[in-house]
């Protein structure tokens, strides 16, 4: 084993690193080489006329003043911190520094090592920028996608006479995706109107141009065609002309007042029933099953004719019922009796189930969701 | 938690001794006055804190909205002193929290009854005739080493857990004297030396004691002239040493200075 030997004072004078020490007045008592390499001045410059301080910008001073110099009166060595060093001609030369104090508390004796850190400076600038860049990107789409969904997702249902009616959406994960479910409620005629809800397949930007699409076809449909069954056949045609890969499921209700209640005409495209409850809380499930629109070759779509009593009516996507949690698949079982429950009433029907779909996911709905319910009164 | 556990509020000197706030400025902790503290709490009751967002404070305290003023800060101090069921206190703030005193006794004189402002700045940024010492890009420049600079903010939490409390506690006092969390640090800086409270000023209506540093870059003598000036009951001191904080360079005559101040306005206890 060599005999160990104390660092050798030359060394350290032409070290690859500055290094710099300040008497108890924090002057410059000893500067190296590297040291006046980095701040671009000569000994004489600077050892026993300057203080740290005045080699540094105004930032660095500030910061040496509020944070370093409290630290270091108090610790004996502070590590790994960014400044510029001041340059005579304004130049800045950004070195990471560290610092020991070499009297006793408070002292303002210091040792000093910098390693100069331009190229490294750039570096970490150039991914602070990309950073800033990328969560302004990020932010940009948040606000797409919201803007997005509050034109496919009405706020509220319109009010429609002698109908009492309650709607809720909440997307799917944070909500910063657009999801592909949708609903509308609109008039066709003076006593009819229309309730539409959807789930178009897939997520994201260009499903939501579906959804629009199917949107917009079932609203343009809807006004010669009062049977929902050749609605669905005209928004199947929309979608395979398209050539789009989305498809959709939908359920179409046409609603007519005559005689003091509401006749309905409901028709499924590859979606789930509607659930009619009775005041005595059976639930039972209303429709035909019918092809997706914009997938089969040869659709088809069959109407149910249904005079609404003193029911609710409710009708869902698939984010309630195949939403995942401990106990597996929430599914219609737990649905049914959940609705059985809960009172007979469309926006608690709503609320209800709204809520226990997102605590059976905690909180984090895997897929978007979207109820309506609705009730005749009056 | 109580307002008073978010901001590690810490308490010395007799119970029944008149109060004294400290409440530290831009950078480190309360820590700031633990040479101040202990001689102003044999005659008094001295009272300090972390800021939101600075030392010690429980992170939820801080609120990027609420903290983008100086009023969000003067309402925490309010609501802590409701809190602690205090009134008729000697607020002493040092840099930014002069103005935060300033702000706060404005709002409740009865409540902030005295104010000792150490090394205060009313604006920072030079205007016209106004030499606040500073040029609007240092600031940018300021905040800018700010987001570079942590102070130990990401010491592995597991360091201060293990071990048995030799190295381990010496990691966590490094850690809540003067740790900084880059955008809380940066907005810090953006507020406080962005500020402009020279209006503000005239309308402080208790006895006031400008105490200034006679060597201090950030807040140079003329913006501590200033400050006496514009507030009518006050009184200018000036402490002869350098830099920005006389509490750590020279603890002796600040506190000295304060004691004096104090017995010369009348106090409750």
């Amino acid at each position: 084993m060599r005999a160990r030997t104390r660092l050798d004072p030359d060394l350290l004078q032409d070290a690859p690193a500055g290094h710099v020490t300040t008497d108890e007045t924090g002057l410059v008592a000893s500067a190296n080489t590297e040291f006046l390499r980095l701040v671009g001045r000569t000994e004489d410059d600077v050892v026993g006329r300057l203080e740290l301080a005045d080699l540094l910008t105004v930032a660095g001073r500030v910061y040496l003043e509020t944070h370093l110099a409290p630290l270091l009166q108090r610790e004996e060595v502070v590590r790994e911190i960014e400044l510029d060093l001041l340059r005579p001609d304004g130049a800045r030369a950004p070195v990471l520094l560290n610092a020991r104090r070499l009297g006793d508390e408070g002292s303002r004796s210091l040792q000093i090592v910098l390693l100069g850190a331009g190229d490294r400076h750039r570096y970490e600038e150039d991914l602070r920028q990309a950073g800033r860049l990328a969560e302004a990107a990020r932010a940009e789409s948040a606000a797409l996608a919201e803007t997005l969904s509050r034109t496919l997702i009405p706020p509220a249902p319109p009010s429609v006479p002698h109908l009492e009616i309650a709607a809720a959406y909440r997307p799917a994960g944070d909500g910063r995706e657009v999801g592909g479910d949708f609903y509308d409620v609109f008039q066709v005629s003076e006593t009819g109107w229309v309730v539409v809800l959807g789930d178009v397949s897939g997520k994201g930007v260009h499903a939501a141009t579906v959804t629009s699409l199917v949107r917009h076809s079932v609203r343009t449909l809807a006004i010669d065609h009062p049977d929902p069954a050749d609605l669905l056949y005209g928004v199947d045609r929309v979608l395979t002309r398209e050539q789009t890969d989305h498809y959709c499921t939908l359920i179409v209700v046409r609603m007519d007042y005559r005689e003091r209640g509401w006749d309905l005409r409901i028709c499924l495209a590859g979606h789930p029933p509607a659930l009619l409850r009775a005041a005595d809380g059976t639930v039972t499930e209303v429709g035909t099953p019918g092809s997706p629109a914009g997938l089969m070759p040869e659709p088809s779509f069959t109407c149910v004719r249904h005079r609404l009593g003193d029911e609710l009516l409710t009708v869902y996507t698939d984010g309630v019922t195949e939403a995942r949690g401990v106990a597996g698949m929430y599914g219609e079982e737990r649905l049914y009796a959940l609705m059985g429950e809960l009172s007979h009433d469309p926006h608690a029907q709503v609320d209800g189930i709204v809520t226990s779909a997102l605590d059976y996911q905690d909180g984090n709905p895997a897929d978007d969701i979207a109820i309506i319910a609705f009730a005749a009164v009056g | 938690m109580t307002l008073a556990e978010a901001l590690d509020v810490r308490t010395t000197g007799p119970v029944d001794g008149s109060v004294v706030v400290l409440v530290h400025g831009f950078g480190c902790g309360q820590s700031m006055w633990r040479q101040v503290a202990p001689v102003l709490g044999a005659t008094h009751r001295v009272i300090s804190f972390d800021l939101p967002g600075s030392g010690g404070a429980d992170d939820a305290s801080y609120d990027p909205t609420r903290h983008a003023r100086l009023e969000g800060y003067r309402d925490d101090v309010l609501a802590l002193l409701d809190e602690l069921d205090l009134s008729d206190v000697t607020l002493v703030g040092h840099s930014v929290a002069a103005m935060i005193g300033v702000l706060a006794s404005i709002e409740a004189p009865q409540t902030v009854a005295r104010l000792v402002l150490v090394a205060p700045s009313a604006r920072y940024v030079d205007d016209g005739d106004y030499v606040g010492g500073f040029a609007a890009a240092d600031i940018d420049e300021l905040v800018e080493l700010m987001q570079r600079n942590h102070l130990g903010w990401q010491e592995p939490l597991a360091e201060l857990v293990s071990g048995d409390g030799g190295p381990a506690a010496r990691e966590e006092l490094y850690e809540s004297f003067c740790r900084t969390r880059p955008e809380v640090a940066a907005q810090f800086a953006d507020v406080t030396f962005r500020g402009d409270n020279r209006a503000d000023l005239p309308r402080v209506t208790v006895p006031t004691l400008v105490l200034q540093s006679a060597h201090d870059l950030v807040a140079p003598l003329t913006a501590g002239r200033f400050v006496h000036e514009q507030i009518p009951d006050s009184r200018f001191a000036v402490i002869d040493t350098a830099g920005h904080c006389p509490h750590l360079t020279a603890p002796g005559e600040t506190s000295a200075a304060i004691l004096d101040f104090l017995g010369r306005v009348p106090t409750a206890a």
